[in-house]
């Protein structure tokens, strides 16, 4: 009986894997980045391709010729870092500015501080955040959608960007909406412009709803966001509705589906306990609200999400899990 | 009925319980049957049989150590071929006693009949000792000498006696079984526990993954018309059977870090405990055998077996079919907390619940990868504790943050390890620290 197996207990597993959950996270964003590729045409499709293999390329060849350890591919988490960042930006986005995207969230987010598991910062979006400072150019270019067959893009703003340029022009909310033909109905299916990831809110919310049946991710810091933006935006509107946005439009427009479902909820970067997901979203959804009514920039989820990403070692610490038995 | 269960952390492991229709049978005596002196925690027993003397069965054969420690009785009869070290299933020599079989008979006194007998002594004091006679150990797991457990220390006060029904971890089905086949006798030995503790309310815990059990019981209740006892049907969730969970799940109360359960008010006994105690107060009959679950979907014959004490592991799998080709791991007890058997020639004991034979695929261990920081086994620790900080304080070895962040409070449930999806050692670890804040604990205390 010399083959018998000795070893401590548990003798069993569950099916998680790190690989499976990622692989979760992926098939959650399939129908975003197919909505993305049907509005955006073969130059989404690009963006995708060379976002997501200049991921996995960096992030094998820094495993094997510098840290000389094996492949770390195999948990997919490339894949998702890739995908994310070609969400993260607009379907004109030159190539060689998503490798440089890439090199970024890979080279320097996550493999500098160890890869998997040791990243301070989301990796797409410090590389979004990157290229946003350093080819604004290129970033805020955002294009209207023209359709997987359609013709050469028409270049214009964001709605956001729309409003923040309108409201420095001296005109009110209403008045720039009217103008510009905004509707809840159309933000909430698709077509407004924005980086490809803005596109269809059903999308990414179809993709959330799954993580959170397979128990791959809590909803707390996905609603608490959702809810301290629209808190935030309804009691600024409230008070003066020609200088700010309300509610629905804040929670539409940005990119804020696209953060809060999987960028606030990406287990590295974010806390542990329920408490502290609470917090760090509220922290999320407040600092969102505040660029975006008195920064600079018309847009705010990523700096917010990165912002509080910073402090999730506090969080973690503040809020930890009441001990049993304990006080 | 609303369920219970406890209030931090959990898993849900599939329950597998591929057994539950094997009612409890027999298994034909082994030629030889090797009784260990370490049955229970505590002091090991020490024998008062020599070579050569001839036993029956329910025999003393053995006396308790120490005031922890249990008497041990032969569990046939015959004569006694040797005594001395023998491997245990994990490997480690202790002294057994070798008996020979030689036909079945009981000692006199012992009431071997079926009748049921429900007339409970009036003397609690002359009910313990026949429990300590009896060298009763709780057959959960923990195999704590029974008498000792309902001995509280003055000045505790016992408020509620939980019996614990749970059988929480996959696979296992004997408790099960004992309580649809020996029902009756299960409620009478809750009643004697009740009553030894003072009269005090009793509640036998059932997973909701037994409706039959649970039926049943509330059945034999109403039936034996014993007020004070009820049925308590628990959420299907691991560890409900363990015994800070329950005593959680059903009192609402938390026991502390260190503390006994009586601190709290409570008294839990296992479900063959119970019938132990029925059988040693109301039947002279002490632990000779116990109901052993054999198991696995590789495994060809499933069974609950009444199985006398110190029967070679490998008797009982050569009754059944003997080893299938392709497992490759035997465990005693359960998947999540039961040991890996190393010598397949070790004799059970008292506490051996169940034989699990796992194929490579079920129990393979895939190779660790980095921490994601999930929280997935923060989230499963049923104590509250951070599995993954733990983990990284037993790297550094770093004793006083491992003991502030109650590393000896781990249980050793297994949630961490079984939900981590990064496949992290976690309780591998987490036992070395554990070990190592214990031992810092006890050193600090002797030195007072």
């Amino acid at each position: 009986m010399s083959k018998l197996i000795v070893s401590p207990s548990p003798h069993i597993h569950s099916k998680d894997s790190t690989r499976s959950l990622m692989l979760d996270v992926v098939i959650a964003l399939l129908p975003a980045v197919l909505c993305s590729f049907v509005f955006y045409g073969w130059r989404e499709i690009l963006v995708m391709a060379v976002s997501v293999g200049s991921c996995l390329l960096l992030e094998w060849a820094v495993t094997r010729y510098m840290l000389k350890k094996p492949s770390t591919l195999g948990d997919l988490s490339a894949v998702v870092t890739g995908i994310l960042l070609g969400l993260n930006l607009p379907y004109t986005t030159p190539w060689w500015v998503v490798v440089i995207g890439a090199v970024v969230a890979i080279g320097v987010a996550k493999m500098t501080f160890g890869g998997l598991g040791q990243n301070i910062w989301n990796p797409a979006l410090v590389g979004r955040v990157f290229l946003l400072v350093s080819f604004p150019t290129y970033m805020t270019t955002w294009s209207q959608p023209q359709g997987l067959f359609g013709a050469d893009a028409v270049t214009g703003a964001t709605p956001l960007g729309v409003i923040n340029e309108g409201l420095m022009g001296g005109a009110s909310v209403k008045d720039i909406m009217a103008e510009h033909g905004y509707d809840y109905g159309q933000m909430l299916f698709a077509n407004i412009g924005g980086s490809a990831g803005e596109v269809c809110a059903i999308a990414l919310l179809l993709g959330f709803v799954y993580l959170c049946c397979r128990r791959v991710i809590k909803p707390w810091i996905t609603l608490t966001i959702f809810a301290t933006v629209a808190l935030t935006a309804l009691i600024f509107w409230g008070v003066n509705p020609d200088r700010f946005t309300g509610p629905v439009f804040n929670l539409l427009t940005g990119g804020l589906i696209l953060g809060a479902c999987f960028m606030a909820t990406d287990y590295v970067t974010s806390p542990m306990s329920l408490w502290g997901g609470v917090v760090f979203g509220v922290g999320i959804g407040f600092l969102t609200m505040m660029i975006r009514y008195f920064g600079s920039y018309p847009e705010g989820v990523s700096f917010a999400i990165l912002i509080m990403n910073s402090f999730v070692p506090l969080i973690n610490m503040a809020f930890k899990q009441k001990k049993f038995g304990r006080k | 009925m609303s369920k219970r269960t406890f209030s931090i952390g959990g898993v849900h492991p599939h329950d597998n319980k591929i057994s539950r229709e094997c009612a409890i049978e027999p298994l034909p005596l082994s030629p030889t049957v090797y009784l260990s002196m370490s049955q229970h925690i505590g002091a090991p027993a020490k024998p008062v049989v020599a070579v050569g003397d001839k036993v029956k069965v329910g025999q003393v054969v053995a006396e308790p150590g120490g005031f922890v420690s249990a008497f041990i009785h032969s569990s046939v009869s015959g004569t006694v071929k040797s005594i001395g070290p023998r491997k245990d299933l994990a490997g480690n020599p202790q002294t057994c006693i070798e008996i020979a079989v030689e036909g079945d008979e009981w000692l006199e006194g012992i009431d071997t009949s079926d009748t049921l007998v429900t007339g409970i002594p009036a003397d609690n004091k002359a009910i313990i000792d026949k429990i300590r006679l009896g060298g009763v150990v709780g057959l959960g797991g923990a195999t704590f000498p029974t008498h000792v457990k309902l001995s509280p220390p003055p000045g505790s006060k016992c408020e509620r006696v939980i019996i614990n029904g749970c059988e929480c971890e996959p696979y296992l089905t004997s408790d099960y079984r004992t309580l649809l086949e020996k029902g009756e006798q299960v409620v009478v030995g809750a009643a004697i526990l009740r009553q030894v503790m003072g009269g005090v309310p009793c509640t036998i815990a059932i997973e909701e993954n037994k409706p039959e059990a649970v039926a049943h019981i509330q059945d034999v209740i109403r039936k034996l018309g014993y007020e004070g006892i009820e049925v308590m049907v628990m959420k299907m969730m691991y560890p409900q059977g363990g015994e800070k969970q329950l005593i959680d799940a059903v009192m609402h109360r938390q026991v502390g870090s260190g503390a006994l359960p009586i601190s709290v008010g409570a008294v839990v006994q296992n479900v063959a405990t119970a019938l132990a105690v029925y059988d040693a107060v109301q039947k002279n009959k002490p632990i000779v055998d116990n109901s052993v679950t054999v198991t696995g979907e590789c495994f060809p014959r499933q069974a609950n077996l009444l199985v006398r004490v110190g029967t070679p592991l490998s008797y009982i799998i050569d009754y059944l079919g003997g080893v299938p080709a392709d497992a490759v791991k035997v465990i005693s007890g359960g998947p999540m907390m039961g040991r890996a058997v190393a010598n397949l020639d070790a004799a059970t004991v008292k506490g051996t619940g169940a034989l699990l034979f796992l194929t490579e695929k079920q129990t393979r261990r895939q190779p660790a990868s980095a921490c994601i920081r999930c929280g997935k086994c923060a989230d499963a620790c049923p104590m509250g504790l951070e599995p993954f900080l733990l983990n990284r304080l037993v790297k550094v070895n770093d004793l006083e943050q491992l003991e502030a962040n109650a590393a000896q409070d781990c249980i050793e449930c297994g949630c961490c390890l079984y939900s981590c999806p990064a496949h992290i050692p976690l309780l591998d670890n987490i036992r070395m620290g554990k070990g190592a804040v214990l031992g810092a604990i006890r050193a600090r205390a002797a030195k007072k």
